[in-house]
């Protein structure tokens, strides 16, 4: 199958759908609170374009932030760790305490300490607890997987432990840390999303509010487009992270690498 | 200039005195036991024996990755430049062939390293291969790259485990040709560790036979081989001498 008809055949069977979900709500009278029609759902889109800009911005940037910063503050600790079993066997149970307490559970508490007024904040250190945890934890796995012979080549020539971390394990951590980001970029959008849920109460203004405010209100046609936009979202981050993972692999990783048939 | 006196008649001075190694590990495994030996400049050693005998601790131990649990290992002219190489070609997959053969001279800050790399790389029969990455080359110039790597700071000793066991019979060969140049032209002293025979007499001015685990030195033979070996040098009487004894070293050291 060629590249053209890998891109074709799912945008076709998206417009079938979308031309059959029209179809069927226009036909059998469905009402438009129960199941609205595609155009009724783009209608939705351009009445409440600026408000929805605005939220998908918010969600936006409190997810980037948060992905942002679980990356550096993962790939810190995970060095930290590589350098220091240690401060690996003292911290690492805890990062896994924090890793399996939902994000759900925590979120009142988040809420209550950084008080309501900061409720970005709030919203940036649930969608961080989310994220941060796959960077960590495959991160450390790449710096510890270093080629022994290359460690001991390393040696050899008087290598310190700079220079084996930023030649060595670096490099080998990096398709680990890659593969982390795709996960962590989607988890962070779920986290914000989560956080925002729980934050409820008109403060917070990103697409999941969005989302509540409209179902609260009946306008199913909103949150369809809400929901809409979230997805759009997510998908951007994972095509965004994969053509970083491409850029930086492509010339010598094996996952890079294409068959020859 | 030699520490040790050597006289004329003694041949070339010693480089590496191992007394009394042996090495056991952690988990209890006696790798080595008793190891006595001295190696010259400008021999090629080759460490005979089954696998598990210890060779390639024995190569780590004289690369000083590894402490010896008894005994010790001198350099009575002070610890020279090394070069390793290991069985895989043990190169860095996001570095180029360049960047690759240039890790020593990088590591240890000396100047001129893309000159002296490319050189390297040059001397091994990869002259234009030095912008390919790893995975585009086949096993045999992935073992080139990594010769390159290990003589690109020229060493002078140069410790070889079982580099060639995982190639083809005649990507071997030829390796084994051109490392052979590599030896009389750099003047390289050479510790060679195989399981092979052949490999061992083919290669060797002497052949080190070891017994199995733990490892001990069972016989040191001295091959009268010339200087200027080929692939011709494989047919003669003299060769096949040389082998049976290497060969029958090998069974005696076995039982």
């Amino acid at each position: 199958m060629n590249r053209a008809a890998q891109i074709f055949i799912p945008i076709a069977l998206g417009i079938a759908v979308l031309a059959l979900w029209q179809f069927l709500v226009r036909h059998y009278y469905v009402p438009p609170y129960v199941l609205p029609a595609p155009s009724d759902i783009w209608a939705a889109f351009i009445e409440n374009f600026s408000s929805l800009m605005a939220s998908l911005w918010t969600t936006l940037s409190i997810t980037l932030e948060a992905f942002i910063l679980a990356t550096i503050g993962g790939v810190a600790l995970a060095i930290l760790f590589s350098q220091s079993r240690l401060i690996e066997t003292a911290l690492y149970p805890y990062a896994i305490v924090l890793q399996v307490t939902p994000v759900v559970a925590i979120a009142p508490l988040i809420l209550i300490w950084v008080g309501f007024e900061h409720i970005d904040t709030a919203l940036l250190i649930l969608a961080w607890i989310v994220a941060f945890f796959p960077i960590l934890s495959n991160t450390t796995l790449g710096l510890r997987s270093a080629d022994h012979n290359l460690i001991d080549l390393f040696r050899l020539y008087g290598a310190n432990r700079w220079q084996i971390l930023t030649r060595l394990q670096l490099p080998t951590a990096l398709p680990y840390l890659l593969g982390a980001m795709k996960v962590s970029g989607g988890l962070a959008l779920i986290g914000a999303v989560v956080a925002e849920f729980v934050a409820g109460s008109g403060t917070a203004t990103g697409l999941a509010w969005r989302i509540v405010e409209a179902g609260n209100r009946l306008q199913i046609a909103k949150m369809f487009a809400a929901l809409a936009l979230l997805s759009a979202l997510g998908i951007g981050i994972f095509f965004a992270l994969t053509a970083l993972e491409w850029a930086l692999l492509h010339r010598w990783h094996e996952s890079a690498l294409k068959k020859q048939n | 200039m030699c520490a040790i006196p050597c006289g004329a008649h003694a041949g070339p001075c010693i480089l590496l005195t191992l007394s009394g190694v042996s090495k056991t590990f952690d988990s209890g495994t006696s790798a080595l036991a008793r190891i006595d030996l001295n190696v010259r400049e400008r021999e090629f050693v080759s460490l005979l024996g089954p696998s598990g005998c210890g060779k390639s601790t024995g190569l780590r131990l004289i690369a000083q990755l590894l402490k010896p649990s008894a005994g010790e290992i001198q350099f009575p002219q002070g610890k020279p430049q090394i070069g390793f190489v290991f069985q895989e070609p043990t190169l860095m997959p996001w570095a180029n062939a360049l960047e690759n053969a240039r890790l020593p001279l990088d590591l240890e800050h000396k100047p001129q390293a893309d000159d002296r790399a490319a050189r390297a790389l040059a001397r091994v029969g990869l002259a234009g291969f030095e912008r390919a990455y790893p995975r585009e080359l086949s096993g045999g110039m992935k073992m080139r790259v990594s010769i390159a790597r290990a003589i690109a700071a020229e060493p002078k000793l140069l410790l070889m485990d079982e580099p060639f066991a995982a190639l083809d019979e005649l990507t071997r060969q030829s390796l084994n040709d051109d490392l052979l140049k590599l030896w009389r032209e750099d003047g390289l002293t050479v510790i060679f560790v195989t399981h092979s025979v052949f490999e061992s007499t083919y290669l060797s001015s002497r052949v080190v036979v070891m017994t199995p685990r733990p490892g001990r030195i069972a016989a040191d033979i001295a091959l009268p081989a010339p200087l200027n070996r080929d692939a011709n040098y494989r047919l003669t009487p003299e060769f096949s001498a040389s082998a049976a004894k290497v060969s029958a070293a090998l069974r005696e050291a076995m039982t």
